[in-house]
């Protein structure tokens, strides 16, 4: 295991205490640090916490905000659930999958959009609404929708991220 | 010396709206005027509507000002703060505070008068600062019953009260209370707020708007149950909410009312947050105590329930956040105050989060036993574009659908029992006459789907089936048998699955089939 690996993994056990009952939160907190879990990473903490390996995996498998792959740079997360449904969400969903030329569950293949569906985010008076990465827009119309996804491509080039 | 209070709308979704630039305005235009030693300016959560975000109000007079851009802003400050007159056009409406609603002609633009309890400060007090919550009474309640009352007086006086959980099941809280106090062994109070309901956000705006009060509501759970620690399960995606509830612990640490020895009177009580990582059945008890305790949370076979065995396998009091909420203003009023409030079997008020097509959507509280019509008429302005109303679904995806001729029924949880509804988690869904019934079983369906657990077979295999044959009702596909067939297994699942979650999975189709039958016989090839 490498390095960074070990100390990022380090650093959750010493802020939850070595507690299995963690388990979850440490899971999230190294999830948001290196961008998803890897095989590898469930074995060094499950070793760690001397728990079987097999319920780690099962524990990061069965929440959704735990992520067992990699992810595109922005991650889209389009609300399915009725509120949003009833006030527009189909059109989205083809807007989203039109624009980015991918279906939902996939990756673009140059890394930078991943789409996912999510359930209710609680920001329903706004529907339809979708995260990308942290953020949450409602009201969305298709033309919103290309208009984000512009803004958000457009700060890339900003940062200078790819 | 500060003479004005100006509280700026500083929820997520005001921001996205601006608020931070309003804010900013606001702050300039006073210092600019000289003004911005007398006028403090902070941010609230604006819970009570959300189509005039973002909102900015001004005391002493109580003004609100709505959709405030930060030109808008500045106007403000230059007539109303300095020159003294009120900015009438970008005024809304007043809030008129007249208690019971017995009959409110309709009127268009105003909001109506609503029975706030558990929202009493929501959006007056910076959610921030504890001692704008003790300014309204905060940790009073507390006060007195760690003073005045044995831990049995505070129990008997949630009993009395009648007031039931507000997750949606409808419980009597005392009653659940004293099946904890009597257990032997170290006890837990958590605090269950992983609202996941589709359309519920009021457990959110809860804790964003006024952290201290499900504070106190716990601490004095902890007080009548014989609890020193208390857990808030809280959603994964709800980090504001989360930074509001640890900020306000610390806060009250700091001031001794939560901690060691509270206000020296012997007591003590801790409290603890944890994040979820994104799964609907932890919504449900058992499964909420597994994840708790860093496991799947797949939910535990009951009895014996968490009062006997729950967290780190101890007696265990889990409460919605709603529910908690209330408690400190039962015991600070008294439960006789309580059951003026409603109705004579639900006792109190709900909170709502009205959606869909309405005029004005929002959060709500209303006393209980109000009539659905009332709620679309009085509170959400009406249905949309001026159609005909055709269904409401009720208390997320395990709501009922609810039609037209149960408009008039009163919003209880005996009276929806008594339908064959139910009130669920404080959802209302509004649909107009466009919506097409199977669609929309079929996407609640969906949901269940998704969220299932896995544990038992009922539910993991059965909602899946249910979802291919709504699928091939929704196409236009399906035989008379696919009917029946859905019919069938919609009530085996509901019959036979382990947890709330599956049991309520098939509620769409089969509320759906029994008031909108002929909506899906028509879906079907001759």
């Amino acid at each position: 295991m490498d390095k960074a690996l070990t100390q990022t993994i380090h650093r959750a056990l010493t802020r939850h205490a070595n507690s299995q009952e963690s388990l979850v939160e440490m899971l999230r907190e190294i999830n948001a640090e290196l961008g998803y879990l890897s095989a590898e990473t469930l074995g060094g903490l499950a070793d760690a916490l001397k728990l079987p390996r097999s319920q780690v995996l099962s524990v990061a498998s069965f929440y959704s905000m735990l992520d067992l792959e990699p992810r595109g740079t922005h991650v889209i997360k389009l609300c399915q659930d009725a509120p949003c449904h009833v006030a527009g969400g189909q059109e989205i969903w083809e807007t989203l999958e039109r624009e980015l030329g991918i279906s939902f569950g996939a990756t673009t293949p140059d890394g930078k959009w991943t789409l996912l569906t999510t359930s209710c985010i609680g920001a329903c008076a706004v529907g339809p609404v979708m995260m990308v990465d942290d953020d949450i827009y409602g009201n969305l119309t298709p033309e919103r929708v290309r208009e984000i996804l512009a803004q958000v491509a457009d700060q890339d080039r900003a940062g200078g991220r790819t | 010396m500060i003479r004005a209070h100006v509280l700026i709308s500083g929820d997520a979704l005001s921001l996205s709206r601006g608020a931070e630039e309003t804010r900013l305005a606001i702050e300039a235009e006073l210092s600019f005027l000289g003004l911005d030693k007398e006028v403090l300016v902070s941010y609230t959560s604006q819970v009570e509507r959300t189509d005039e975000l973002p909102m900015v109000m001004v005391f002493p007079e109580g003004i609100r000002y709505g959709s405030v851009h930060p030109e808008d802003g500045a106007y403000i400050v230059q007539e109303h703060l300095y020159k003294g007159r009120i900015v009438e056009h970008l005024r809304l409406p007043p809030e008129i505070l007249s208690g019971h609603i017995v009959h409110i002609p309709g009127k268009l633009g105003a909001l109506y008068a609503q029975k706030r309890v558990v929202l009493r400060r929501a959006g007056l007090i910076d959610p921030t600062s504890i001692e704008d919550y003790i300014a309204h009474d905060g940790y009073f309640a507390l006060g007195k019953a760690l003073t005045e009352m044995q831990s049995a007086d505070v129990l008997q006086a949630v009993k009395d009260s009648g007031l039931q959980g507000r997750g949606g099941a409808g419980f009597p809280t005392g009653l659940k209370w004293s099946f904890a106090v009597n257990q032997p062994g170290e006890k837990y109070i958590v605090c269950n707020a992983d609202e996941s309901e589709p359309g519920t956000f009021k457990d959110r705006l809860i804790l964003e708007g006024d952290p201290h009060a499900v504070l106190e509501g716990m601490a004095l759970a902890g007080y009548a149950c014989g609890a020193a620690q208390g857990w808030i399960y809280i959603r994964g995606e709800y980090v504001q909410a989360r930074e509001r509830l640890e900020h306000a612990i610390k806060q009250a640490e700091e001031y001794g009312l939560l901690g060691d020895n509270i206000m020296e009177t012997g007591f003590s009580f801790h409290i603890h947050v944890h994040a979820g990582a994104g799964a609907y059945v932890c919504g449900e008890e058992t499964a909420l105590l597994e994840s708790l305790e860093g496991k799947r949370g797949t939910p535990r076979i009951r009895p014996p329930y968490p009062t006997v065995r729950g967290f780190r396998d101890q007696p265990t009091l889990v409460n919605n956040v709603e529910t908690l909420a209330n408690v400190p203003a039962i015991i600070l009023n008294g439960s006789d105050w309580f059951r003026s409030i409603g109705t004579h079997t639900s006792p109190g008020t709900k909170v709502y989060t009205m959606l869909g097509d309405v005029n004005i959507t929002g959060l709500i509280e209303v006393p209980m036993g109000i009539t659905l019509r009332e709620v679309i008429e009085i509170y959400g302005g009406g249905v949309k574009n001026g159609k005909a109303f055709k269904c409401a679904q009720t208390g997320g995806a395990s709501g009922s659908i609810i039609p037209a001729a149960l408009l008039d029924v009163p919003m209880d949880f005996a009276s929806m029992q008594a339908q064959g509804a139910s009130l669920g988690s404080g959802a209302l869904l509004v649909c107009d006459e466009d919506t097409d019934v199977v669609d929309l079983a079929y996407v609640l369906v969906r949901f269940f789907a998704t969220e299932s657990c896995g544990k038992c077979v009922p539910c993991r295999v059965g909602s899946a089936q249910m979802l291919e044959a709504l699928e091939r009702l929704r196409k236009g596909y399906a035989k008379p048998a696919d009917l029946q067939r859905l019919e069938e297994i919609a009530t085996h699942v509901q019959e036979t699955s382990f947890c709330g979650l599956g049991q309520a999975a098939p509620v769409p189709i089969l509320t759906g089939l029994r008031f909108f039958r002929a909506e899906f016989e028509a879906r079907v090839q001759a």
